[in-house]
């Protein structure tokens, strides 16, 4: 077991996967010789050369489109975009040709590919480097849609969606590059579409995902200290979506609470708030409520930015509207 | 680098009329330049029937026929290796035939049948072999091109000596995934090789009324250090020289070329479009260098005997007849393939 960063947990992933497998391939923007902008690939040039780590012109299509081309011949690219906002300019090649290949060659092309990117506020980047696109993916039939909350959970969600064999958009929320947490040694490999309980409590469910995990962590302690005893599940992965365990545990507690830092319209929670609404209506004992961000462009300043993301004291006030 | 290589001006990449015993890879064989016959003249009979089908409603949703074009597809498809990649747009019947898909799945994908290609779920527009390398056909303008680009990479990496042809519209040139690819491709120096096939039209608009310069690929090509290339479309051995040309420097792993094929498309941009907007003099010019009986007076010159076009002539109409009454008498699939491939194993399913 070691601690390590959000961050060196990507490179230890990468790492754990291209020594497996010669097959698997890292291409994007400055991933090579300057480790990444967010220094998420540091050293992985040097150790597995310019064969397998390659640096890209600014052109998110040749990339995506690279890595389409390379994994239905055989090759298993993990290609970078830089920041998730960048899926405008290559929403193309993710949408209308990595998603539907399989659907509409009836099975004759497998694309096993991940796109990493880093996704989300918190940085102060501004509207066009801080938006949560999760939702963008989820909408689009074909793709596998991750966001890893730790260290931990990087390694080893990264694992799974390299070694599956359809393409996952896994997306590194910027914010917790520097969070640190507990690895354990040797290979650490996941199981996509399992949902994480991180706290159990009887009172009530709030399903989280990526930064807002600690978020509503640190909202279940506040709410601890006033006796309501709350449930954290961490998606980890929006598509394939852990339905059960969110279901069991709305069973368990009569509601749910969703924390999202998307825009509020088509946010993932709106479908998990569907789910439960269609099957687990009689269990419910309480409206569902949904904390996201305004649907608003996040701004830029610190004070604002704050401000429009859910904050743990938002999150305290959505349990307890679902209480009264 | 050298001059544009122009075929009007006699250039050096053309085989200008009858000159093919020139080219830097010695007389073509007459066997290679039969089945170059025999490939334009199946294109040609299987889009017109499938144009007849469509008139019938037999063949539904849109179709792109490549009537006219068919030397770009089979001069091409005749310098490839079997283990070669083909990379087409949804203009691809043409492609697809050429790379050896059986003509009764094609015809039946056209009609949304199970015995279809796909099972009928991709349609004219996505047709996709990979059992002959056709990689798909993709109709998003300049997309592929960055998806040929990834198997040349591959190809590259695992040192297969593979080499991919990638082939798109006069339109495509003005669309940045073009420049992106050509760059990426120029910079990694891929085994790829990008055929424009300039048919002088951009869906309904002149393509010289759009584009900034004359040719539109061509003249774009010293902009990724790569030399232009022109060639005559019309012309089965031009397009087969500059296939072979293109196809070996890739090989050798010299790096990707960029070639424009002049060429025209007999009728309007896809089924819905009679083409009229097209000046009737220039129809009729490109008409009287329709390239499938240019080919036969020229094979004949060559000594080939009119009794071995006649049989290749016969033999295609009777395998699309074939085609299509197989075509026809398949069922459409079954609605449970709504939900089947979506992922890897076999189904659609979201949640767990």
């Amino acid at each position: 077991m070691a601690e390590m960063t959000y961050r060196d947990a990507v490179a230890r992933g990468i790492a754990q996967e291209m020594d497996r497998d010669p097959s698997v391939v890292l291409l994007g923007e400055d991933v090579g010789s300057a480790g990444g902008v967010f220094k998420a690939t540091v050293g992985l040039l040097d150790r597995f050369g310019p064969g397998r780590v390659v640096d890209t012109p600014i052109s998110e299509q040749a990339i995506l489109g690279a890595a389409m081309g390379a994994a239905m011949t055989g090759l298993r690219p993990i290609a970078e975009i830089m920041f998730s906002d960048f899926f405008a300019v290559c929403w193309d090649i993710v949408a209308n040709e990595i998603a539907k290949t399989r659907y509409m060659t009836n099975g004759q092309v497998s694309l096993p590919l991940v796109i990493r990117s880093a996704n989300g506020g918190g940085a102060r980047f501004g509207a066009q480097h801080s938006q949560s696109v999760e939702n963008w993916a989820m909408a689009v039939p074909g793709l596998k849609v991750v966001a890893p909350s730790t260290p931990r959970d990087v390694v080893g969600l990264l694992a799974a969606a390299v070694r599956d064999p359809d393409p996952v958009l896994f997306f590194e929320q910027k914010s917790l590059y520097p969070a640190k947490g507990d690895v354990p040694d040797g290979e650490v490999v996941d199981e996509l579409g399992c949902a994480a309980v991180r706290r159990h409590g009887k009172d009530a469910t709030v399903v989280a995902l990526a930064a807002m995990v600690p978020r509503a962590l640190a909202a279940a302690e506040r709410l601890a200290g006033e006796g309501v005893e709350v449930t954290v599940i961490d998606l980890r992965s929006l598509v394939p979506l852990d339905v059960t365990t969110v279901s069991a545990s709305v069973t368990e507690t009569g509601h749910l609470v969703t924390v999202e830092e998307n825009p509020r319209l088509c946010g993932w929670g709106a479908e998990v708030a569907s789910i439960v609404a269609e099957e687990r209506l009689f269990d419910l004992d309480g409206p569902i409520v949904r904390v996201t961000t305004p649907h608003v462009p996040l701004p830029a300043a610190d004070a604002l930015e704050d401000a429009a993301m859910p904050t743990v004291a938002r999150i305290v006030e959505g349990v307890r509207r679902s209480l009264q | 680098m050298t001059e544009l290589q122009d075929w009007r001006s006699g250039g050096a990449s053309a085989s200008g009329g009858r000159s093919v015993g020139s080219a830097p890879f010695g007389p073509v064989p007459i066997e290679v330049r039969t089945s170059i016959y025999k490939m334009m003249v199946e294109m040609r009979d299987f889009e017109k029937r499938a144009y007849d089908l469509f008139l019938q409603g037999l063949v539904k949703g849109t179709s792109h026929l490549g009537l006219g074009q068919e030397a770009v597809a089979a001069g091409f498809a005749a310098a490839m290796r079997p283990s070669d990649y083909t990379f087409a747009t949804y203009r691809g019947h043409n492609h697809t035939l050429a790379r050896g898909a059986p003509m009764t799945a094609v015809m039946a994908e056209l009609m949304g049948r199970q015995a279809g290609l796909m099972a009928g779920k991709g349609g004219s527009m996505h047709l996709t072999s990979v059992a002959h390398r056709m990689m798909g056909s993709y109709a998003i303008v300049g997309a592929h091109l960055t998806i040929a680009n990834g198997a040349a990479w591959s190809a590259k990496l695992r040192d297969t000596g593979e080499v991919v042809v990638c082939f798109f519209g006069d339109g495509t040139t003005n669309i940045g995934a073009f420049h992106e690819a050509l760059n990426l491709a120029a910079v990694w120096k891929l085994p790829v090789v990008f055929v424009c096939e300039n048919n002088r039209w951009m869906e309904y608009t002149p393509i010289s009324s759009v584009t900034a310069v004359a040719h539109p690929a061509a003249d774009r090509a010293r902009s990724y250090g790569l030399d232009p290339v022109l060639v005559d479309g019309n012309d089965a051995d031009a397009t087969y020289a500059a296939a072979r040309a293109a196809i070996e420097r890739a090989r050798a792993g010299a790096g990707p070329t960029l070639v424009e094929a002049e060429t025209y498309r007999h009728g309007g941009h896809s089924r819905a479009d009679p083409g009229k907007y097209r000046p009737e003099a220039e129809v009729q010019a490109w008409l009287a260098r329709d390239p499938i009986p240019r080919y036969r007076s020229r094979l004949l010159e060559a000594g080939v005997d009119e009794s071995v076009l006649r049989r290749i002539e016969e033999a295609s109409r009777s395998a699309v007849d074939a085609a299509s009454t197989e075509a026809e008498a398949s069922p459409p699939p079954d609605s449970s393939l709504v939900e089947t491939d979506v992922w890897a194993d076999g189904g659609s399913s979201w949640r767990r």
